[in-house]
């Protein structure tokens, strides 16, 4: 049994309502969340994005459930807490994987957990960013959240999105009720999850009760999430077996490192394929065409990808930021959560699940994998 | 399978246990295969699998890792790190299907000189019968 609240306004009505309490009570001194910013003229269009907010006047325009990524907010809060923990406390709101990924950077000492309020949903998946930006999402917005009551997939999202079978927060201390939720339109429900959230829950006006969460309809979603999960898989598999093809499927990569500069899980501040450990010098472009006859340049395109696959693999969260950004359409985040789900299957690992939960390649056992052995 | 074909072996060898026992190999004149380019490195665990994957792509046809047997790590523990490692990259050579059979550990100790010798022997046989490293002409690297 956990304790749900309820609040008599729709789902981000109520919860922008209770930021708002939060603030005002001063339980909390900030509020990230992601915050609409209205453009100046008709003909633009408006930007939704993270936003660091300490006067409720400010959480106006505040819509914390806006299905956009526009960066991962796990990367952002470990830009927050890096060098010390908080003093004061805030309240973030943020999607399943984007807490699993602050989790990962906290494994890693890239931040801190301490005085942060984690609100989280259950997610439906975020849109692709050309949609957001080429498309009316006026119209299109009533079309996502008609998909998340009636547990339907979306072809808008991210592909990553709809294959994602973690979506259900793993730690937050608050889940608003959002996936296969009817009600959506005129309650706000929110599972209160641990000590911490029922703590700044007290003094909210709204309904307290205890009930637990319905999974069956979830379970059915699940179901469906691991079908599509499969099928894009299963669609990308011949694009990445044996070596001619991933020359071919990474042959597209410009280079540009988007994909490494977004991901939360890469969070070295010199990654050593942009330092010059990885640059060829003249004498080495001279070995490498006299065995090869001739060599793309720049070369060493796979070996960024594979080598990234061997850095951060095990703790792919699949948020899909690395194919949304990718500008020659790359399905790198397929690619990546594939071979992170068979290794993250060998550790017997799911990253951002538990805090206290040890990164695979920093700890072992004294008898294990004797088949890697001869 | 290529005729007169001689792989290139990549080793990296702890310089606490392996490579004293290709010393050892040497100093007892033991004969094996020169098939192999040892670097010495102060343990298996200062070995990322981006060394691997450099050496596999710029076209060495095999890589071998010796290391101290498990428990034996001048540093303590480690060689059971390198083992999660190379457990990894073999896991995602497999999901890719790339030849895993291009990869491999070996514990070797300081004593075990004959056995250096017979661990090299068999590996450089193993490769010559996998053919050479595919990845040693493409342009598109």
């Amino acid at each position: 049994m956990s304790k749900v609240f309820k609040i008599n306004k729709p789902a981000e009505e109520g919860l922008v309502g209770f930021l708002k309490h939060l603030l005002d009570s001063g339980k909390v001194k900030g509020v990230m969340t992601l915050v609409k910013n209205d453009a100046p003229v008709d003909s633009a269009k408006y930007s939704v994005n993270y936003s660091l907010v300490t006067k409720s006047e400010a959480l106006g325009n505040a819509v914390p459930l806006y299905p956009l990524m526009p960066a991962n907010a796990g990367s952002l809060l470990s830009d927050l807490t890096i060098k010390q923990p908080l003093k004061e406390p805030i309240a973030v709101v943020l999607k399943p994987c984007e807490i699993r990924a602050f989790v990962e950077l906290v494994k890693r000492e890239q931040g801190h957990l301490d005085n942060m309020l984690l609100i989280s949903s259950s997610c439906g998946g975020v849109y692709q960013f050309d949609v957001f930006v080429n498309e009316d999402m006026d119209k299109k917005l009533p079309d996502y959240w008609k998909a998340v009551k009636n547990l339907d997939l979306y072809d808008s999202l991210r592909p990553t999105c709809n294959g994602c079978i973690h979506f259900e927060p793993y730690t937050a201390d608050i889940t608003v009720d959002l996936v296969g939720n009817k009600n959506l339109d005129k309650e706000c429900t929110m599972y209160i999850n641990t000590e911490n959230g029922q703590k700044y829950i007290d003094g909210m006006e709204g309904k307290s009760s205890e009930a637990a969460l319905d999974k069956k309809p979830l379970k059915e979603f699940l179901e469906k999430r691991e079908r599509e999960r499969n099928q894009l898989f299963s669609d990308i598999s011949d694009q990445i077996v044996g070596l001619d093809n991933l020359i071919n499927t990474f042959g597209r990569c410009l280079g540009c490192h988007g994909c490494g500069n977004t991901c939360p899980i890469c969070y070295c501040i010199l990654c050593d394929f942009e330092s010059k450990n990885h640059e060829f010098s003249p004498s080495t472009y001279e070995t490498e065409l006299s065995k090869r006859g001739g060599i793309r340049v720049p070369p060493n395109t796979l070996l960024y990808h594979l080598g990234r696959l061997t850095h951060m693999s095990y703790s792919c969260i699949g948020c899909g930021l690395c194919s949304d950004v990718c500008p020659v359409d790359i399905p790198v985040s397929t690619i990546f959560v594939r071979v992170g789900e068979n290794a993250q299957k060998l550790f017997d690992y799911v990253p951002g699940r538990d805090v206290d939960e040890k990164i695979p390649l920093t700890k072992f056992e004294k008898d294990e994998f004797a088949e890697v052995e001869e | 399978m290529s005729e007169g074909f001689e792989p290139r072996i990549v080793g990296f060898f702890c310089k606490w246990c392996t490579y004293a026992g290709a010393d050892l190999a040497g100093t007892s004149r033991l004969q094996y295969p020169p098939n192999v380019l040892p670097i010495r490195v102060m343990c298996s665990s200062r070995v990322d699998p981006v060394f691997l994957l450099t050496a596999y792509l710029r076209g060495a046809d095999a890589v071998l890792i010796g290391g101290c047997h498990p428990g034996d790590c001048h540093y303590i523990e480690g060689n059971y790190y390198t083992r999660r490692r190379v457990a990894l990259l073999k896991n995602i050579f497999e999901t890719l299907k790339l030849d895993t059979e291009r990869l491999r550990l070996s514990w070797i100790s300081a004593s075990e000189g004959p056995r250096f010798a017979k661990v090299i022997t068999e590996y450089t046989e193993n490769t010559k019968k996998i053919g050479p490293n595919p990845a040693k002409n493409k342009i598109f690297i």
